[in-house]
């Protein structure tokens, strides 16, 4: 005997003890799907024939299944299932989770029950209990599919239970296995003109009969149609359009979900009383000349329709009035009621239209939902999903998506059709504006193509802190800098950080070429600039706005007018930057004042007045010789110190004297330019520099190849002279860009830094360079902030490709929320 | 880091007797944080001075730190006079600071003219002589100022004491005074510190007019200490945190009244499930709690501080589900604040950036859609009232709006989102300025209908 069962749903074996229900799962399912209630006995109560446990081990094992069933696995629970309530309990889980309930119940004679019973040690309950138990399971049998069973197989007697076979069957809403290419067609409601039109735009050839009437297409390509639902009501010719869409769908050229209005007509062609409304009535009024077998055709077409399908291996659903995730390939009557008409708030709105629960906006799944339902001026993607109704029989359009290009073709309506009940253009289509909390806060698990990364719950807690109360609008925060790993320590004598460790590092990358650029000391600056202004901002390393709007405006201002001309070669309208802001002294003015410049101003009083205690001491002939030579040196270690701090403050007024050094484009409208290499994105740094000398700064650099010694050796040079002349040091890039990586084709590290030795006392301390403290500073691990720098690097990068994927804003922030979560890992801040 | 003190009292050498310290030695000792010395640049019957000279090691200095600090490594540690300094002082003039003197008894007794100089040191000229005139010194401070390219002055002072004191008394005012000005103690601040505050702070310190800064500072502003410490020293109650930053008058009871009247506006709308956002440490939380017509009360902060401390306030765990901490950040929306019949918004929207209010008013007004909205904002206009405030009442604040601004925000937010609105002052009603605080009541269309 075959038993079918949906490939998901909820299998609740019946039967009384001894009558084999584990022997038979354990040979048709897989252990792991199968819940027994012994079992479960066990694991609360240390004995699996505890029946006083039962209720708890049930409570236990009802959870289980429920996790089993939300995550779309087929569950079979073992237990006796002879009462009424007991399979309550599992009806409701399955409802819960919108599976089918089924019901195999093995049927053994009392007597083969019994012996096996007694054969085993740990079954001591008498005669009398198998026999209450057989009672039940004759009393259950004509209750099960009151009950909400949907499916219910009975194996009556030994050898039909040993002889019994699963066999799976698809839900009918799978339709994984038809890849397309899809023609996907929103509402059409009559307008037959325009479907013609339509599907002959999309290249579909018309099959007509004796009486010239389309009763099918077929296109050349072998392109399938699939209606979202709505054929009916309110046009001019509904019978029209179920001829051809009903031709299509029967050919196998077409398929199609129901509309809430088919529903209706279904329902009033059944003979029930529905409120003739909305249409409807000029449908019946067509039908009427229609020959009445016809109308029986489409009564069967109708009754016959699934209310959603999934589709393309699980990447595409089609539903008529959408279809949130949790109900994707489930069966039950709430999700067919959503897919026919959404789910509503129960409000009503100014037109005494329901307010329908917007369910797009919380859309997070990673298929794409396409379907109709509510007339919308222009077909938009809202988080994966769009609503393809474009009002047709209002003398909107007729819109189809094309899958998988994602490409939409419309057609006008030839007129308005049916005056709508609420002004067509008046329809807010966009979902609730801005990001919501539940998108970044907790741990979360983030897979962005370059990686895997988990944000702790108190890092996006210490992220929403900055976010929520310092960053500019997080909808325009698109990027953030990475963080940016030092090189090994050098074992140079009295270096930390030199050339030579920089390039063994990319070398050992696997990087052939590099480009040195000079690490300008300022604050980091993400520049967005666009043709209109509109949404035009800089920030800082973490996302807040630089000096305030009076002075970010004038300087965004600025760039705007270099960066026009690029903007118009490079066919953007706004264009993100990656630069540095100097001086240093513009922005972190209080923090060199409170900070640096107070140690050197202590220092610089404190130790000249130690030693002319120790000069007056030493004049009256003791020994202070070792004390006052240390207090020498420390004199000439903070001198040195302060001249380290001093060269990044220069005197600025408002903005004059603050330039910009951009050294990476980072994107525009619909591209990353993580691929183009540092030639490239310097040069075009240099034009702005050459379109504004004033307020851009250029960045020295060298492009270095690591397999000649003497290119090496040049730019060690150059870093000596630029770190001699006060420079903050230089960053060594792979040459080919952003996205450079490794032979295995994994992400590098975008840079690594390579400090002056005495720009590094303001990091490590005036007197870093003696011997003793060097030695110390060399064994500083660097591994931790390597990882984050790359980490951060990936989700910058993948930020960057969402956007220029056109991706919904949360998509973006999630990764730019991480970056920002990510910068409060532990690491040393002086690497 | 180094302090000298010199005397005129002749002979002055007996300064080495007072000190236990002969002038003609070079003194070291080991301390936790480097070695201490002392030295005398000048000895004979004239004049004599004793350096206390600290060299700090910055190695040992490193391991009392928290290895994530940036300031680990570059500090005014080894040059400021500090806590540091005050520990070795302690350890070094042990008998002097305790008055006594085994050879010269009577002189330890005496006061004797004194020159104290601690050539770097953190303070203002002002605070510190607020901190020592009043014992008796004339006072020099010369701030240090920055080099010229970055000029100004430094938060450091050269300082200069002169006086005639006692010896012992002149060594407990630095011992206590100095970490008071350095405010940064670099050691665990124990209960048993009050101990030692009070015993160098005898005779002098309950009389002295800014004791309750002394003990504050020196407590390491842990709260608890500084009223046990004021309490022993017969002092009156410090003023409550929250409105620290201004001017002392008339502050404390202007919170109060906030708070009673924001209460008094819930019950107004006869709202049971309330929500506060930007709940900050609790303060409108604790208000609520007593009042058993709120059934469900939610504080919702951005900043898990808060929140900590909040629940410490509040000694959560005891309320059971009446009450729920929530971090939320008001510029997203949130599902979890939806369905309450009042949201607070208590001194909040002041501390958003202008650009980002339309924000938090999709999410609150929007969004989570209370049937009632509580706001309460500063009013601008009475900043005159404030002697010496100068710019916003708070350091975080973005924004202070007049009378005519808030209305004309609030009448905006409400048309824009379906709720009437009325506004009232809270606190003293001037005539001219108006109150200090204003709030707005917002209730949707259909509850105030």
């Amino acid at each position: 005997m075959i038993l079918d069962v949906p490939e998901l749903s909820l299998v609740a074996l019946v039967g009384i003890s001894g009558s084999g229900k584990s022997t038979f799962a354990r040979a048709r399912f897989k252990p792991t799907q199968v819940l027994s209630s012994d079992y479960f006995r066990g694991l609360v109560a240390d004995d699996e024939n505890d029946q006083s446990a039962s209720g708890d081990a049930f409570d236990v094992l009802h959870y289980v299944a429920g996790k089993r069933l939300a995550a779309g696995r087929l569950t079979v629970v073992d237990a006796t299932n002879l009462q009424s309530h007991a399979r309550a309990g599992l009806v409701k889980v399955a409802r819960e989770h919108d599976v089918l309930p089924v019901a195999i119940v093995l049927d053994v004679p009392e007597s083969v029950a019994w012996e096996r019973t007694e054969a085993r040690e740990d079954r001591t309950f008498g005669r009398q209990v198998l026999t209450r138990m057989h009672r039940d399971l004759r009393r259950s049998l004509n209750q099960l599919a009151k009950e909400g069973f949907r499916k219910i197989h009975v194996l009556r007697g030994v050898d039909e239970i040993a002889a019994a076979e699963i066999r799976y069957e698809k839900l009918f809403n799978d339709r994984k296995d038809e890849h397309g290419p899809f023609d996907i067609v929103g509402d059409i409601h009559g307008c037959r003109a325009e479907l013609e039109a339509l599907l002959t735009k999309l290249g579909w050839a018309l099959i007509r009969d004796e009486r010239d009437r389309p009763v099918d297409a077929v296109h050349p390509e072998g392109r399938k149609a699939v209606f979202v639902g709505d054929l009916v009501d309110r046009g001019p010719d509904s019978p029209g359009v179920l001829r051809l869409v009903m031709g299509m769908v029967a050919a196998g050229n077409a398929i199609c979900v129901p509309g809430n209005h088919e529903q209706k007509l279904a329902r009033k062609l059944n003979g029930r009383n529905v409120q003739l409304t909305h249409g409807l009535p000029e449908t019946l009024e067509q039908l009427e000349a229609e020959d009445p077998a016809f109308v029986a055709e489409v009564r069967t077409f109708i009754d016959g329709l699934v209310s959603h399908y999934v589709l393309d291996d699980g990447k595409l659903v089609v539903a008529h009035a959408g279809l949130k995730e949790a109900y994707h390939g489930r069966a039950s009557g709430r999700v067919r009621s959503f897919a026919l008409y959404g789910e509503t708030t129960g409000e009503t709105d100014e037109y005494g239209l329901p307010v329908r629960y917007p369910w797009a906006r919380d859309y997070r799944g990673s298929a794409a939902v396409v379907y109709g339902h509510v007339p919308t001026p222009q077909p938009e993607w809202i988080n994966n999903t769009i609503c393809l109704d474009t009002g047709c029989v209002f003398g909107g359009a007729l819109t189809a998506l094309r899958w998988p290009s994602r490409e939409i073709v419309a057609v006008p309506a030839a007129k308005e059709y049916y005056a709508p009940v609420r002004p067509f253009a008046a329809v807010a289509a966009k979902p609730e504006q801005g990001l919501d909390i539940a998108d970044v806060i907790g741990r979360r698990h983030i897979d962005y193509g370059y990686g895997q990364t988990t944000v702790p719950a108190e890092n996006a807690a210490a992220a929403l802190e900055v976010m929520g109360r310092f960053s500019v609008d997080p909808e325009t925060l698109v990027w953030l800098p990475p963080t940016m790993a030092p090189c090994t320590s050098s074992t140079v004598e009295g270096y930390l950080e030199h050339p030579s460790s920089a390039f063994a590092d990319l070398r050992s990358a696997g990087v052939d070429r590099v480009v040195c650029e000079e690490k300008h000391m300022g604050s980091r600056a993400v520049v967005r600039v666009s043709t209109s202004g509109a949404g035009d901002a800089i920030w800082t390393r973490t996302g807040r706005p630089f000096f305030g709007p009076e002075l970010d405006e004038p300087l965004l201002a600025r760039v705007r007018a270099a960066v026009t001309p690029i903007l118009a070669e490079l066919e953007t309208d706004w264009l993100l930057l990656d630069a540095e802001l100097l001086p240093w002294s513009a922005k972190a003015g209080s923090l060199i004042r409170d900070h640096y410049a107070g140690v050197g101003a202590a220092g610089r009083s404190a130790l000249p007045a130690a030693l002319s205690v120790l000069e007056r001491v030493a004049g009256r002939g003791l020994d202070v010789g070792t004390l006052r030579d240390r207090l020498e040196l420390r004199a000439a270690e903070i001198d040195g110190y302060s001249a380290a701090y001093r060269s990044y403050v220069k005197p600025t007024d408002g903005l004059a004297g603050v330039t910009l050094a951009p050294f990476v484009f980072l994107a525009g409208a619909g591209v990353s330019y993580a691929k183009k290499d540092h030639d490239w994105h310097l040069a075009l740094a240099d034009r702005l520099v050459a379109a504004d000398p004033e307020i851009f700064t250029p960045t020295r650099r060298m492009v270095v190849d690591l397999a000649d010694p003497a290119s090496e050796a040049a730019a060690t040079e150059w870093w000596l002279t630029l770190t001699g002349a006060g420079g903050e040091g230089m960053v060594v890039k792979p040459w080919a860009g952003l996205a450079a990586v490794d032979g295995k084709g994994r992400l590098v590290q975008p840079g690594v830094k390579c400090r002056g030795r005495e720009y590094l006392r303001i990091i490590y301390g005036p007197e870093y360079t003696r011997p003793e403290q060097l030695d110390r500073l060399r064994q500083r691990n660097l591994g931790r902030k390597r990882s984050l720098a790359l980490r951060e690097h990936g989700l910058g990068l993948a930020a960057l490709d969402r956007l220029a994927e056109g991706a919904p804003a949360w998509r973006v922030h999630e990764l730019v929320f991480a970056i920002l979560a990510a910068e409060s890992e532990p690491v040393d801040p002086r690497l | 880091m180094l302090l000298t003190l010199t005397t005129t009292h002749r002979p002055a050498t007996d300064l080495g007797y007072l000190l236990v310290k002969h002038p003609g030695k070079v003194h070291s000792f080991g301390v936790p944080t480097g070695t201490a010395y002392v030295l005398y640049p000048e000895a004979d019957d004239d004049r004599c001075t004793a350096a206390l000279l600290l060299d700090v090691d910055p190695q040992l200095l490193r391991a009392h730190r928290d290895a994530f600090e940036l300031s680990q490594y570059v500090n005014d540690r080894p040059y400021a006079a500090s806590s540091l300094l005050s520990s070795a002082l302690a350890k070094v003039f042990r008998t002097a600071l305790r008055g006594v003197s085994k050879d010269r008894p009577e002189l330890a007794g005496s006061a004797i003219p004194l020159e104290i100089r601690v050539p770097v040191l953190r303070g203002t000229p002002d605070l510190v002589t607020r901190l020592f005139a009043p014992l008796g010194w004339s006072v020099t401070a010369t701030p240090i100022p920055f080099e010229p390219e970055i000029g100004g002055d430094s938060r450091y002072v050269d300082l200069t004491l002169t006086g005639e004191v006692r010896l012992a008394d002149a060594l407990n005012h630095l011992y206590v005074l100095l970490p008071v000005l350095d405010d940064g103690k670099h050691y665990w601040v124990a209960p048993d510190e009050i101990e030692k505050l009070l015993r160098s702070g005898e005779g002098w310190l309950a009389a002295h007019p800014e004791k309750v800064l002394i003990a504050r500072r020196y407590l390491a502003h842990r709260r608890s200490l500084a009223t046990t410490a004021l309490q022993l020293l017969e002092a009156d109650q410090p003023v409550t945190e929250e409105e620290a930053e201004l001017p002392v008058a008339r502050r404390a009871p202007l919170a109060e009244q906030r708070r009673d009247a924001v209460v008094a506006a819930l019950t107004e709308v006869g709202a049971a499930r309330v929500l506060d956002l930007g709940c900050g440490g609790g303060a409108l939380l604790a208000a609520l709690v007593k009042n058993r017509a709120f059934t469900e009360i939610v504080g919702a902060d951005v900043a898990t501080r808060s929140l900590d401390q909040a629940a410490r306030k509040l000694k959560i765990e005891r309320l059971g589900d009446r009450v729920r901490l929530i971090q939320t950040a008001l510029t997203y929306r949130d599902d979890r604040l939806r369905g309450f019949d009042a949201a607070v918004l208590m001194e909040v929207i002041e501390h958003v950036d202008l650009p980002r209010l339309p924000a938090l008013e999709s999410a609150v007004f929007g969004h989570a859609k209370p049937r009632a909205v509580i706001v309460t904002t500063p009013n601008v206009e009475y900043n005159v009232h404030y002697e010496g405030l100068t710019g916003m009442r708070h350091s975080d604040h973005r924004f202070e709006w007049t009378r005519a601004e808030f209305a004309g925000w609030a009448s905006r937010t409400a048309d824009e989102y379906g709720y009437t609105v009325t506004i009232r002052g809270v606190g003293e009603h001037d005539e001219v300025t108006g109150a200090p605080t204003q709030l707005a009541l917002f209730r949707t269309q259909e509850v105030s209908a």
